[in-house]
């Protein structure tokens, strides 16, 4: 599994490189959360993308698009050599998600704060309907300098979404311009059941995310490392937008053999 | 125009199990009987306008028609990104109904005051924008265009006609024909517009859809080319709409509407009228000097 994320961190890597775009340091953060989600706990089937049964994700922090492009042609969504499309005049995969282009993309994004609330309005929906399906989105530490995230944290607890999980991709780069804080305690604070984990651990991730009844929602903290597995990208602001240039390709790509 | 709105979404409520009304914390009373009636389809959701708009969103996704209710600023103007990308761009249907447009609030002075509304729902690709004069016209543009798909944005107004057209989406009414300028208005401002024309030799066209643009009844009643707006919104916000309607043909535009300034004094709507030279007899001078040209 570990060589699995690995070779998905080179195609996501060289699909940057091919188009001189990409967030790539955003997706790494959450690569393995978004593997534990989509190969251990999300209901979902790649043939079927619209399934009513289906559980939702909504990738809030919508800049780390690479990353969930990456796990959704892995999973058989769409090609993998598409990936190779990536930011290209003809290509449906964009530096944000486009649910109207990307099968398995709940929800275009990339105004950072409109994902969660919307993924609260699914969830309610779910529940006005009487579905068992779940809603699981992430958001990232300087969206939630966004007031929108702490709206729809709010609303989440006052009507009791209990199918609803958001995780907070806390790997501090919004530090630098805001402090966060203990992010468990406002989450706590907002009415939320919340745990804080290692968001590079599987087995933590997978504990976290695992279905837990009730009507609370779920806020789980979990501490990653921006560009996680490529040494000169670990929170190195300089790699935040940035695609690697030839001389730099094949020294990131050694790292990940 | 507010009691119908009430009726009109209770009828809705009942007919469409698809309907969810989300209310900005106004109009709570008004809709008691529904909260009894259909608790989980209407909810007082708070005064959060941007995340109200997404959550309307993710409910527009999940297969249902969200109706958001709140004053105009607050639904256009704070939540307008949620409108154009959450809505707009990914296609989704949902209704916003706006009380309060122009200065209907104009003791509340400029945070209330809303005249911009209209324009910047127009640039919004997709949205439909409904301006109705008159209760009834209300029932009848609700009813037609709820579940259209579109984003739509109904501007109630505090004062209206005093009697209903017979309107239809999309289509505006020739209220009289003549050989002089076409005066083109908008919901609430037909009386005056009717009383200022009064032994005029003018073509009256009544607009309650603003968006998309009736350019068809337009084109076949635009005589010389000599064309006069009587807005109850930012002057020259038709603007864009006439002139591609005419494009290609010599025009004479005046627009009348609220000047494009802050109204920093209070009073009330008709104060506002007047000081805003939109009253009739203002009305009938800038048709005289379009007569004119």
């Amino acid at each position: 599994m570990e060589s699995d994320i690995r070779a998905l961190k080179q195609k996501i890597i060289r699909a940057a490189s091919i188009s001189g775009e990409g967030h790539i340091a955003s997706a790494f953060s959450i690569l393995d959360i978004l593997w534990v989600l989509y190969h251990s706990i999300l209901r979902n089937d790649p043939a079927q993308p619209q399934d009513p049964l289906r559980d939702r994700f909504v990738l809030s922090k919508g800049h780390a698009s690479l990353g969930i492009y990456g796990i959704l042609a892995q999973r058989g969504f769409f090609p993998l050599e598409e990936l190779n499309t990536f930011a290209s005049s003809s290509g449906r995969l964009g530096g944000h998600p486009d649910s109207r282009k990307v099968p398995g993309v709940e929800a275009s994004t990339g105004s950072l704060g409109h994902g969660m609330p919307m993924a609260a309005g699914m969830a309610l929906g779910l529940k006005i309907r009487g579905s068992t399906s779940r809603v699981v989105c992430i958001v990232g530490d300087g969206e939630c300098n966004e007031g929108a995230v702490w709206e729809g944290a709010l609303l989440a607890a006052h009507h009791q979404l209990g199918n609803f999980t958001c995780i907070v991709d806390y790997n501090h780069s919004g530090d630098r311009a805001l402090m966060l804080g203990d992010l468990c305690a406002k989450f706590s604070a907002f009415g939320w059941e919340t745990t804080e984990i290692d968001g590079h651990d599987h087995a933590q991730i997978k504990a976290a995310l695992a279905p837990h009844g009730g009507d609370v929602p779920r806020a789980i903290i979990a501490r990653t490392i921006k560009g996680q597995g490529c040494t000169e990208m670990e929170n190195n602001p300089a790699w935040h937008h940035k695609a690697p240039k030839a001389d730099e390709l094949e020294a990131l790509l050694a790292q990940l053999t | 125009m507010r009691k119908q709105f009430v009726t009109t979404t209770e009828r809705l409520l009942d007919e469409d199990e698809r309907v969810v009304v989300l209310l900005g914390d106004i109009g709570v009373f008004a809709f008691r009987n529904a909260f009894k009636k259909h608790p989980q389809r209407i909810i007082n959701i708070g005064i959060l306008e941007q995340a109200t708009v997404s959550v309307a969103a993710g409910l527009a996704k999940e297969g249902f028609i969200p109706l958001f209710h709140s004053i105009a600023p607050f639904v256009v103007e704070r939540a307008f990104e949620q409108i154009k990308v959450d809505f707009g761009y990914q296609s989704l249907g949902g209704n916003f109904v706006s009380v309060g447009g122009s200065y209907d609030y104009a003791a509340l002075g400029c945070s209330h005051h809303c005249p911009g509304d209209v324009s910047l729902m127009q640039a919004v690709p997709g949205v439909e924008i409904i301006v109705p004069g008159h209760p009834a016209e209300l029932d009848a543009l609700m009813s037609q265009t709820y579940a259209s798909g579109h984003p739509t944005y109904y501007r109630l107004s505090e004062r209206s006609n005093r009697s209903a057209q017979s309107v239809t989406f999309g289509k505006a009414e020739v209220i009289r024909s003549g050989n002089g300028p076409t005066v083109v208005t908008v919901g609430p401002f037909l009386d005056r517009v009717v009383e200022a024309l009064e032994g005029k030799d003018a073509t009256i066209l009544y607009y309650t859809t603003i968006t998309p643009f009736d350019a068809a009844t337009l084109q076949q009643h635009a005589g010389d080319g000599r064309i006069l707006c009587v807005e109850p919104f930012y002057e020259g916000t038709l603007a864009a709409s006439v002139t591609q309607a005419l494009r290609g043909k010599r025009i004479a535009l005046s627009s009348m509407g609220v000047p494009r300034q802050f109204l920093t004094s209070y009073g009330n709507a008709d104060y506002h009228d007047r000081s805003c030279g939109l009253l009739a007899p203002d009305i009938r001078a800038r048709f005289e000097e379009l007569c004119h040209v």
